[in-house]
């Protein structure tokens, strides 16, 4: 029985991409207990709905996070376009999968190079990122932006992509592949990757159906959950099988990580094949009526939830969004506990933490 | 770029941004605009740091963490707020949780606008703070020399 000792880690730390606090409760090199405590970026977005009308909003909610932007931007206008009652354009549809899709395949490669940074192997994180710049270049010709796009609105999308550039991003993406695979290689059979992953960060499927833990944490656990099988957007024309794995360590996860950005890019040059004509926004005009309207998203980090509740004027009376990372954290909580104190920075990455989602 | 002559290491804190400048910060660094070819590196240790980057805005919860970073740098050390949070709040400048830009708790040298700013607007930022950091090590060497004038000033 060794002595114990209180680790604070955290907000600032040279280890740690996102400002979250933990005390880590250690006795010799074993984490007992870890006690996050969260609030740095808190703030409070989701009061700005009595300042901001609804069209406005939009701006608003996209920047709950930089990473996974355009999936917020989605999450409430489809909230907003449910309480109205519209239906937007096919098209529109279309397109707003593509680059939802679009930034899965930016933030799980994000996330790929933290982890490599995470564990020391500086080339592999630099690589990882040389790639990423390909889907924001795609990102930038398409909207116009790099990281936050506005190119979501109540009733549609704001621009259109002509055919060219969506075979051009297809080809793009297709030439990514083979120099993906690479990476993915290096991840899936180096030696030392291997040792820092294998078997750290255990979490039952029990476990993680009790903790509510959600995307390709939940994913690697062996739980086959993923909101796109429910069909919103045209996810119901894409027919794909969520990447499932049992095993439920990091290695788990990194390997769910890795096949969703081959299976998002399948998934986009099939939206492209399928991709019909047409409008790509109805006009909205006047108040949103009284009501609640409730939606859901699969996210790069697991299942978001958006809600919205109507009260007859230009103003919603409120918006509530829960996040990936917020049901994530109870899991992650669980994995530290009894883990290796040099394992912590591994452990708190493959959640893939976004702590400016968790607290908006 | 004729002040590049030491290599200037940064430190980066995510004050409350919405992460969008965060890995705007870290592209910088990476083979697309490598700044790391003019031998700036980012560190986890303020003591190590000579330019401290802040993405978004302060609030109650971070206001002291941020002046801790501040005042463990060394002198001379330069701040650059990047992107418009940092600035001056921006978009959530009507937010009840957000007390302003970084210059409301430390003074800052270089504003880099922008929502998300541009990888290639936050390397111009740092150019910008190298220049600053130039003049302060100047004036900071000079101090003692006019320290002595007054002093014999004073004396004759």
């Amino acid at each position: 029985m060794g002595k114990r000792t209180i680790i604070p880690f955290g907000p600032q730390h040279p280890v740690l991409p996102e400002p979250v606090h933990l005390d880590l409760v250690i006795e010799d090199e074993k984490v007992v207990e870890a006690i996050p405590s969260i609030g740095f970026i808190h703030r409070g977005l989701e009061k700005l709905v009595e300042k901001k009308e609804y069209t406005e909003l939009v701006y608003v909610i996209e920047r709950i996070c930089g990473i996974c932007s355009f999936g917020h931007g989605w999450g409430y206008c489809h909230t907003v376009e449910g309480l109205m009652g519209i239906e937007i354009p096919e098209r529109a549809e279309y397109l707003r999968t593509i680059w939802h899709e679009l930034s899965r395949v930016h933030s799980h490669l994000l996330w790929l190079g933290l982890l490599a940074d995470g564990f020391g192997f500086e080339s592999l994180f630099m690589h990882c990122w040389r790639l990423r710049e390909r889907v924001l270049d795609l990102f930038e010709k398409t909207t116009g932006g790099r990281v936050i796009f506005s190119v979501c609105k109540v009733g549609g999308v704001r621009k259109d992509i002509d055919k060219e550039t969506l075979d051009e991003m297809v080809s793009v993406l297709r030439g990514m592949e083979k120099e993906l695979k690479e990476l993915t290689e290096t991840f899936i059979n180096d030696y030392s990757v291997k040792n820092r992953l294998v078997g750290v960060g255990y979490l039952s499927k029990e476990d993680a159906i009790e903790l509510c833990a959600v995307g390709p944490m939940a994913r690697a656990s062996g739980i086959r959950q993923d909101i796109r099988l429910t069909g919103n957007g045209v996810y119901d024309k894409l027919e794909f099988e969520p990447c499932v794995e049992t095993a439920g360590d990091c290695y788990a996860r990194t390997l769910v990580r890795m096949r969703e950005v081959y299976q998002s890019i399948d998934m986009i040059a099939k939206a492209v094949e399928l991709i019909p004509d047409g409008e790509i926004s109805v006009p909205v005009k006047g108040n949103v009526p009284k009501g609640e309207f409730m939606a859901r998203l699969e996210q790069p980090r697991g299942e978001a939830f958006y809600y919205s509740k109507g009260a007859d004027s230009k103003f919603l009376e409120r918006i509530r969004v829960r996040t990936p990372t917020n049901m994530n954290i109870p899991a992650m909580v669980k994995t530290l506990q009894g883990c290796d104190l040099a394992d912590v920075p591994m452990l708190i990455l493959t959640i893939d933490p976004c702590i400016s989602c968790t607290e908006r | 770029m004729s002040y590049v002559t030491k290599s200037p290491w940064i430190i980066h804190y995510d004050g409350s941004s919405c992460n969008g400048c965060d890995i705007e910060v870290l592209a910088c660094l990476t083979p697309m605009y490598d700044v790391e070819r003019f031998g700036i590196i980012n560190t986890g240790n303020p003591k190590h740091a000579d330019i401290f980057l802040v993405t978004g805005s302060v609030n109650e919860q971070n206001i002291t963490v941020v002046k801790l970073i501040y005042e463990q740098m060394p002198e001379p050390k330069v701040v650059v707020a990047i992107g418009i949070c940092a600035t001056s709040g921006g978009i959530f400048k009507e937010c009840y949780n957000i007390m302003g830009g970084i210059d409301t708790v430390i003074p800052v040298d270089v504003y880099v606008p922008g929502c998300a700013a541009r990888p290639e607007a936050i390397i111009d930022g740092v150019v910008k703070g190298l220049g600053v950091l130039a003049e302060k090590r100047a004036a900071m060497d000079q101090k003692p020399a006019v320290a002595a004038e007054v002093k014999e000033k004073e004396e004759a």
